[in-house]
């Protein structure tokens, strides 16, 4: 097991490393830097520009250097904490972020959860009462909360929260608790927002993984163990339960690789609608501002955030299935 | 069935027919069309079955035919502005006037402000009757830019209104628009597909056939690609095009990037497709009888996954077109003029317009049938492709 762990974690330092160079390639991209478009925007104003200034931050944060020699600047910065500066902010990026990159996992795990139990008991349902009315109808279900665009989903329902519970529109907690340290009362305030932004983004995730669920055990219960089983008289819940069952659980867990980065994908659109205090928004205005170190560390956490919760899952499976703690089809 | 006595002889069961020894290999016609029909004959069949999917087929051809004539389908020009129906609500078709049946025609509208809450309040007026015209001249466009033109399928009446879906807050009509979005959002996903299958192929066909250490290079790669949620990414790509290029470019600039993250995919199946493939009997005959690597792939091996890949592909595009409406939306996609789906859902961004004009929301309804009938079809073409189902 340990070495298994082991070998994972050291699998991850190159796929990180990868993630890191494609993230600064394309934020190095687009032509100009931040400064240029700055000093653009402070001269439409009719502003004097404090050049003298502007040189020194350049300097400092080495764009007058080769972006090679930039990228490695970054991630060395990156590796002993230091995530870069935030133009538009003024401040450092972790500052920016903070509580951010919490509430975007904290959106992310409610999400799962609520995948989860919407997921498994219908996946199993449909598997088991295959072609049956209850089958299409889930199926159909899934399928269009695969074609709704987030956004809309996400626009109509708070609108609807709104006019039937009352919720303030927008954000993440009640406006008076914004920038409140944490208490029941905030904590309240936050499920009771909590809950649109994770349907919103669990449809499509759902949808999915109810049709691999259904697939996944269709395939187990035609085996012939089960066939046996039955045959032998065995009540049909026991023989579900047993082991077909047990083996999808294992599915269940090794298919977070594929859903996590559709909820942080369907996350950052959707907080950006539901203006939520996630890093989505923040993302978004510091791609179009081109706030590089901002918008870098951010996808690198976002991609980092999948990076580990890949990496929790495999180690649950491993856990769970001696098949791959022993080594035997360890990866693809 | 006969019942059998004790003592009574069995009846006579010999046919006094003449018999015919190759009477087993004579098929009925069914049958030998069965036997003799083509491969693509026999996925044509079997598609056929898969009812949601024909029916998808039909739907959306339908609808790639009304991009060719997005003119003159829809009762107005695509930026034309009636300044005195801002955010005016659908008009409803009627049929009926004074218990009478007559030609459909709309109520014409009575517009007042209100001065409360300054909001745009129209009402139907019924005793105003706006006959629909049918194949007549209208709104004038240049269809395709080509020429000049003015004919329409359906037209509002003279000095009347058609908005049969409303109007924005330009005042243009929104039927019209979303009839026009129909041919940017459809040959986006179709675009897109083609740049991420070319990709596919290549990547995943060098993966497959040549194998070794490329091959172990692109599966990383392929790995980490597709643990990068892909949404931020394309925010990513999507910022890099310059605001300074036209709307047309950023529309061939946006397929790009929406193809460039969905190769995986199909890389994967293409390279998966290819090893099986490489193992079987036929391409080491072929091999031993000294075919070329090209003709081995193109002639033994590209046939044998090509309507599984096209399969796949079909079921892309739905991701892709949802992508563009959502880049779209956050303004990081299409721009104006240029005209998606996407585009028209930006005027409905806040929650005003949900509330007020709720029927700028209609351009989501093409998106969820075009998504749906994708998917179906999809899955029609993937079942119809494999031969062992």
């Amino acid at each position: 097991m340990v070495s298994y762990i082991t070998r994972r974690i050291l699998l991850m330092i190159p796929t990180l490393a990868i993630i890191s160079a494609l993230i600064f390639a394309i934020i190095e991209a687009p032509p100009g830097d931040y400064f240029e478009s700055y000093i653009a925007e402070l001269q439409a104003q009719g502003e004097s520009v404090d050049t003298a200034r502007i040189q020194n931050l350049r300097k400092e944060y080495g764009f007058d250097k080769p972006p090679v020699e930039r990228y490695f600047y970054w991630v060395a910065g990156m590796l002993v904490g230091d995530f870069g500066y935030s133009f538009a902010y003024e401040l450092p990026v972790t500052d920016v972020v903070g509580d951010r990159l919490f509430l975007t996992i904290l959106v992310s795990f409610a999400t799962i959860l609520f995948t989860w139990i919407v997921a498994f008991p219908i996946g199993v349902y449909s598997a088991t009462h295959q072609y049956s009315w209850g089958d299409y109808g889930f199926t159909f279900l899934g399928l269009i909360g695969l074609a709704i665009p987030n956004f809309i989903l996400a626009l109509v329902l708070m609108y609807l929260a709104n006019v039937w519970f009352g919720t303030s529109i927008g954000g993440l907690m009640d406006p008076q608790f914004v920038n409140q340290p944490m208490s029941w009362d905030k904590f309240v305030s936050i499920l009771h927002h909590l809950w649109i932004p994770v349907i919103v983004i669990g449809t499509a995730g759902t949808a999915g993984m109810i049709r691999r669920i259904r697939a996944n055990l269709l395939d187990e219960l035609q085996k012939q163990y089960v066939v046996t089983a039955r045959a032998k008289g065995l009540h049909p819940l026991r023989a579900l339960v047993k082991y077909p069952l047990r083996l999808s659980l294992n599915f269940f867990i090794a298919d977070i690789g594929s859903l996590l980065p559709a909820i942080i994908s369907g996350a950052e659109v959707t907080a950006i609608v539901l203006s939520l205090e996630t890093t989505g928004p923040l993302l978004i205005q510091a791609l179009k501002t081109q706030d590089m170190y901002l918008a870098g560390s951010f996808l690198m956490f976002l991609s980092f955030l999948t990076v580990i919760g890949v990496l929790i899952s495999d180690i649950a499976l491993a856990y769970l299935d001696p098949r791959i703690r022993l080594g035997g089809g360890a990866y693809k | 069935m006969t019942v059998l006595e004790k003592g009574v002889a069995l009846p006579h069961t010999v046919s006094d027919k003449p018999f015919d020894p190759d009477a087993i290999y004579q098929y009925t016609d069914a049958q030998r069309a069965l036997f003799e029909a083509s491969q693509l004959e026999l996925m044509w069949r079997k598609f056929c079955r898969h009812r949601l999917a024909l029916i998808s087929l039909i739907f959306l051809g339908f609808l790639y035919f009304t991009t060719l004539i997005s003119e003159i389908l829809a009762p107005y020009n695509l930026h034309t502005r009636n300044i005195n129906f801002i955010h005016a609500p659908p008009q409803t078709i009627h049929l009926f006037h004074d218990g009478q049946l007559r030609a459909p025609f709309v109520h014409g509208y009575r517009y007042k402000l209100n001065m409360e809450n300054l909001k745009r309040e129209y009402e139907a007026d019924s005793t105003k009757i706006e006959p629909i015209r049918f194949f007549c001249s209208g709104d004038p466009y240049e269809f395709w830019g080509f020429f000049a033109w003015d004919f329409h399928l359906v037209c509002p009446a003279e000095d009347g209104t058609l908005f049969l879906l409303g109007t924005d807050r330009l005042g243009r009509d929104v039927f019209s628009r979303i009839v026009y979005g129909a041919r940017i959002s459809l040959t986006i996903g179709l675009l897109g597909t083609m740049v991420s299958l070319a990709l596919g192929i290549f990547i995943g066909g060098l993966a497959g056939y040549y194998g070794g250490l490329f091959d172990v290079l692109t599966q990383r790669l392929i790995e980490v690609i597709q643990s990068i949620p892909s949404m931020p990414l394309w925010l990513a790509l999507a910022a890099i095009l310059p605001i300074t290029w036209s709307p047309l470019f950023v529309y061939f600039g946006i397929t790009v990037i929406l193809g460039l993250l969905d190769w995986t995919g199909l890389a994967r199946t293409v390279r998966s497709k290819l090893l099986s493939l490489r193992e079987e009997d036929y391409i080491s005959a072929a091999q031993v009888m000294g075919a070329s690597s090209g003709r081995i792939i193109f002639r033994h091996l590209v046939p044998g996954f090509a309507s599984h890949l096209i399969a796949t592909a079909t079921l892309a595009i739905p991701t892709m077109i949802l992508g563009e409406t959502t880049l779209s939306f956050l303004g990081l996609g299409l721009r104006p003029p240029i005209t998606s789906w996407g585009v028209l859902l930006t005027e409905a961004q806040n929650i005003n317009a949900v509330a007020l004009y709720p029927w700028l929301l209609w351009p989501v309804l093409p998106v969820i049938l075009v998504v749906l009938a994708y998917n179906f079809l999809g899955d029609g073409m993937r079942d119809a492709a494999d031969p062992y189902k």
